[in-house]
Formats: structure tokens, sequence, C-alpha cells
């Protein structure tokens, strides 16, 4: 489904501060796959999203979705296969307009634009009835600003927009980790339900071991560039955040040092 | 006021307010900070006088309207493709603007149009005759009022907010900003044009100079309108500009009135946009400045702390 072949990515290369950002990764999703990300302080997890994305163009490899090489596609083209969540919460609305405004803007995606009515009838009622599954109460706040809402309600709703237009891929990039526990948790169940209840294939960087663990079906740890670590199934299933992090120290041969570490 | 420099205020009220709309989508709704509307204004006025000297003042507003539109593509493609800082790309454009304007003007500085058909002489023969500089331009207003309106509506109207607010965000839904950029950029200059355009035969002559400070006052009016009139709605916010607008000329004519010397005009409009824009952080020190004297107050009359 989703296949990354060779990528390679060096920032400010040429110059003394050149760094090896991602170093010859190979990465394949199967349909519906749900993958975590863990790893330190620069190991490459979001630069590896924002490759996948093309927020950076990347030096070698390629990014394949489906049967469609999109190395070279620009950003917004590959937008319409690939949802995203990030992790400042101010990043993934228009703060300016309302929450059916934000909602219209995501269910367009990929369809014609142009000049149609912005939003319908049916549309509203669409939104109400997705609003209500997020269970924070925005149904009633629709002609609200997006400005007005709380991180964790911006989260929920920037998650409902990646997955409204069923994208292909989904990419979240520590999309609880500005958030309190009790909303981060809440965001991580709904990111579960929506994931499932789409079968999205998704790749979520998180910061939380126990987390990378719980969620989804394979969890894979990042370091300097590379992945370490790849495990799924019953391996997964007998691991511990305790042996995580013992398996993190023996095979990059370094601590495990994520200043925003959560490790229950 | 006298009556006629009220009426005055209000005929130039609207014209300016087509400008100001114009203004408010770059500034406002792009986040763009486009300076290339002190160009694009003469460049309306340009076509718009040398077409009416000709003979065809109603294609000299449409030729205007289209140049405006090329005028505006130009910023958002250096500031797009080029990533040239958007301040930077709208000097670079209005500074070669003068050249072309020049060159459309046929090298003239100036254009009269005195005794000069224009658009204003086809309400002519009709009893609506001695309100046509008022009819005229208003009919044109809220036609663009409404359309602008309407289209800000729109799926496309809707991501072009969004761009302005979190450009980020629109990409990452699939929307390639470079293009609601550019089409917003030609839609702003088109209205800023046609300001210009109606203008030149409203006051029956064009200037090459007459753009100058052209974008302070279109900003002096979306700030006037948003402090006086709000921003709760988005038809309110379109109003809001357009109301700014005449009250600016207002102000100008009551200061005017009062004897200020026309040719501190520019050094008024500045000040008073600077002053503006300034609101909320002299707020914001006078406040604090006010409870640093108060402390300092209470620990020379009470007890030293420490």
């Amino acid at each position: 489904m989703v296949k990354i072949e060779g990528l390679s990515k060096i920032f400010d290369q040429g110059t003394t501060n050149e760094k090896l950002a991602i170093d010859n990764i190979n990465l394949a999703l199967e349909a519906g796959e749900f993958v975590t990300v863990i790893g330190g302080n620069g190991a490459g997890k979001s630069t590896l999203l924002n490759c996948i994305a093309g927020v950076c163009e990347i030096d070698a490899g390629r990014v394949v979705l489906g049967n469609v090489d999109m190395t070279f596609w620009p950003e917004y083209k590959r937008s319409r296969y690939i949802g995203r969540v990030f992790q400042d919460p101010l990043k993934g609305t228009a703060f300016d307009m309302t929450i059916e405004e934000n909602l219209a803007i995501a269910y367009a995606k990929g369809k014609p634009q142009g000049l149609r009515r912005g939003i319908t009838k049916a549309d509203l009622q669409m939104f109400r009835e997705r609003l209500t599954l997020l269970d924070l109460g925005l149904e009633d706040r629709m002609k609200q600003k997006v400005g007005t809402l709380s991180g964790g309600q911006r989260q929920a709703l920037t998650l409902l927009m990646a997955t409204m237009a069923e994208p292909q891929l989904l990419l979240l990039d520590e999309h609880t980790a500005a958030l309190d526990p009790g909303m981060a948790k809440k965001v991580l169940l709904l990111t579960r339900d929506m994931v499932g209840e789409h079968h999205l294939c998704t790749i979520m960087v998180t910061h939380n071991m126990k987390a990378a663990l719980e969620y989804g079906s394979r969890t894979i740890m990042m370091h300097e560039g590379r992945i370490i670590m790849d495990i799924r199934g019953q391996e997964r299933g007998e691991m511990t955040v305790e042996t995580l992090i013992k398996q993190f120290g023996s095979r990059s041969g370094t601590e495990l040092d994520n200043d925003r570490l959560l490790l229950n | 006021m006298s009556f006629l420099a009220f009426q005055g205020s209000i005929e130039l009220g609207i014209i300016y307010a087509i400008m100001a709309l114009g203004v408010f989508i770059s500034f406002r709704t792009l986040n763009f900070p486009d300076l290339t509307v002190d160009g694009s204004f003469v460049t309306g006025a340009a076509f718009s006088a040398v077409l009416c000297a000709n003979g065809y003042p109603g294609w000299g507003l449409v030729l205007a309207l289209l140049a405006g539109c090329m005028a505006g593509c130009v910023p958002a493609l250096l500031h797009t493709k080029l990533e040239i800082q958007p301040l930077l790309a709208g000097i670079l454009v209005m500074l070669g603007l003068y050249s072309i304007n020049l060159k459309v003007m046929g090298t003239r500085a100036n254009i009269p149009l005195v005794n000069k058909t224009t658009v204003f002489s086809c309400l002519e023969g009709t009893p609506l005759e001695a309100h046509a500089q008022l009819l005229i331009p208003l009919v044109i207003l809220i036609v663009i009022l409404i359309l602008l309106y309407l289209l800000l509506k729109t799926k496309f109207g809707f991501t072009l907010r969004a761009t302005g607010d979190n450009a980020q965000m629109v990409r990452a839904l699939g929307v390639n900003t470079d293009t609601t950029i550019l089409i917003g950029m030609a839609l702003s200059n088109a209205l800023v044009a046609l300001s210009g355009a109606l203008l030149a035969q409203y006051q029956s002559f064009t200037d090459i100079g007459m753009g100058i400070g052209m974008v302070v006052i279109g900003l002096a009016s979306v700030i006037i309108g948003e402090v006086v009139f709000g921003i709760s709605s988005l038809m309110r916010r379109l109003i809001a500009v357009i109301l700014g607008a005449m009250l600016y000329r207002m102000i100008i004519a009551v200061a005017l009135e009062m004897g200020m010397p026309a040719t501190d005009l520019k050094l008024v409009s500045a000040t008073l946009v600077a002053l503006a824009l300034a609101m909320p952080v002299i707020k914001k020190k006078a406040g604090f400045y006010k409870r640093k004297m108060s402390a300092e107050g209470l620990n020379r009359g009470g007890k030293k702390i420490g």
C-alpha cells in the first residue's frame, strides 16, 4: 500500500551544519496497517513524515502510495491522498474561520472546488453527525470560530478533518504531545476509532512509549535517521516499555534521550 | 462641514471604498501586505484616462480592471514562485509600474479629461443626471460588495480565507496555495485599479503621482472600519471597510475645512495609520505603566519592601 524505498534526506548539504536526517530508509505498509514510531530527539521521526507528505524535498529514494509514485509531487498534490495531524494544535485549522467552514474545506478535498456554495444543508447535517462522534459538544458550536477552541478540541477537529475525505494514508506527528494527559488519552482513543472505522493506513509518531505499544499493529524505533527496530505480532504483544527501552540501548548503543518521553 | 463638502466626501468615499475592499482582500483575507496598490491604482487611472480621452470611457473601466488583475499577479508570483518577501515583492512591482504607467499615459505625467465624455455622462438627460457622480459609483460598489460576499462564501472563497489564516493547513488539505494567492492578489489589484479608473473620470484628470500613499489610505479605511463598525460577521466586515473609507474622507474633509494645508495631508494620513496600528501596544504599555506607578507610590508612602 505504502512503499518507501531508499529514502534519504540531508539538511544543509555542503555546509558545516550538514546533517543526514534520514539514512536510506526502506519501509512498506500493508493496507490498513497502523504503525507507531518512537525514537530519541533528532532521530528523524518528524522528518520522515515530512518527506512522505512532501513538506521537504528528498535527496534520494522513492515514495509510492498505492500504485502511484509521488516522489516528485508537490505537497498539496500528495495531500489529496494523505491526511495529516500536526503536533501544534494551531497548525491544523484556520483559527479565524468557523468550525463548519473548516470542516467544509476538509470535506471538499479532492473534489472540484470552484464557485459552488461553500456549505450546503446536507453538508451541515453530515458535519453535525461527525462532530457528535467526537463527544466534545462541538456539534452545538458549529458557527463559532476555531480560535475559541482548546488545544485538545482543535486536535480532535483536525483529526476529523484529516480523515473526512478518507485518505489512503494518515500521518500523525506527535499529535497528542501538546495536550494534557486526559485530553491526550481522549484524542488517542478517537484516533484508534477513526483509523479502525475507515481501515486507514496510518503512521503515528509518538513520545508516549506505552501508547506506542498499546495502539496500532506494528512499532518501529528510529535512531539517527535509521530504523533500528521493527516489531509486530507476538513479539510486539509481549513487549513491555522496560524491555523496549533496554532494546533501544543495546541496538543504538546509547541511552534513549527524548525530553518529552512518557513512559506510561 | 458644509453640505457640498459632505456630499463630496461621500462620493469620494464610495470610489475609495472599492480600493479599500481590494486592500482588505490582500492585507486581511490573504495576510499579504501588498504595496503594489500605490502603482496599480495609477495603472487603472492611466488606462481609464487614455481610453476616456479617446471617447471610450466605459472600456476604460474594463481595461483598468484587467490591467489591475495582471499587475496583481506579479507580486503573487514573485512571492510564491521565487520566494521574495511580500513587502519587497510589492515594492518592486510598485516601482516597475511607475514606468509602465508613464508608457500607458504616452510619457505624459498628466492627462486632463476636461469636457470629455465620462461614464458619469451616461445619465445625461434623465432625472438622475444631477446625482450621476454619486449613483454610478454607488451601483458599482454595491455590485462589487454582493459579488465579493458571495465569492467569499463559495468553496474557493473558503480556501482563499483559510490561506491567509493558515497556508500550511490549506496545503495539507490538498489545495495549491500558490494558486489561491495568485487569484486573490489579481482580484485585489483589479478592484484597486477600478477605483483609480473611476477616480480619474470623477476628478477629470490622471496624474502619475496620484497613487502615492494609496495603500495607507486603504489600510486606514480598513482599520477605521474595523474599530468603529465591528468585525462580527463577514458581511459586517465588508460593510465596515466601505464605511471606514467614507469616514476617512470625512475626517480629511473636516481637517481641510478647519484650515489644514492640503500639503500636510499625507503626513496626517501616515500619522493616523501609525497610531491606529500602535493602539493595542500603547494600551498594553499604558496599563503596565499605571501599575508600575501605583506600585511605586505604595512603596514611597508605606513600608519599604526587602
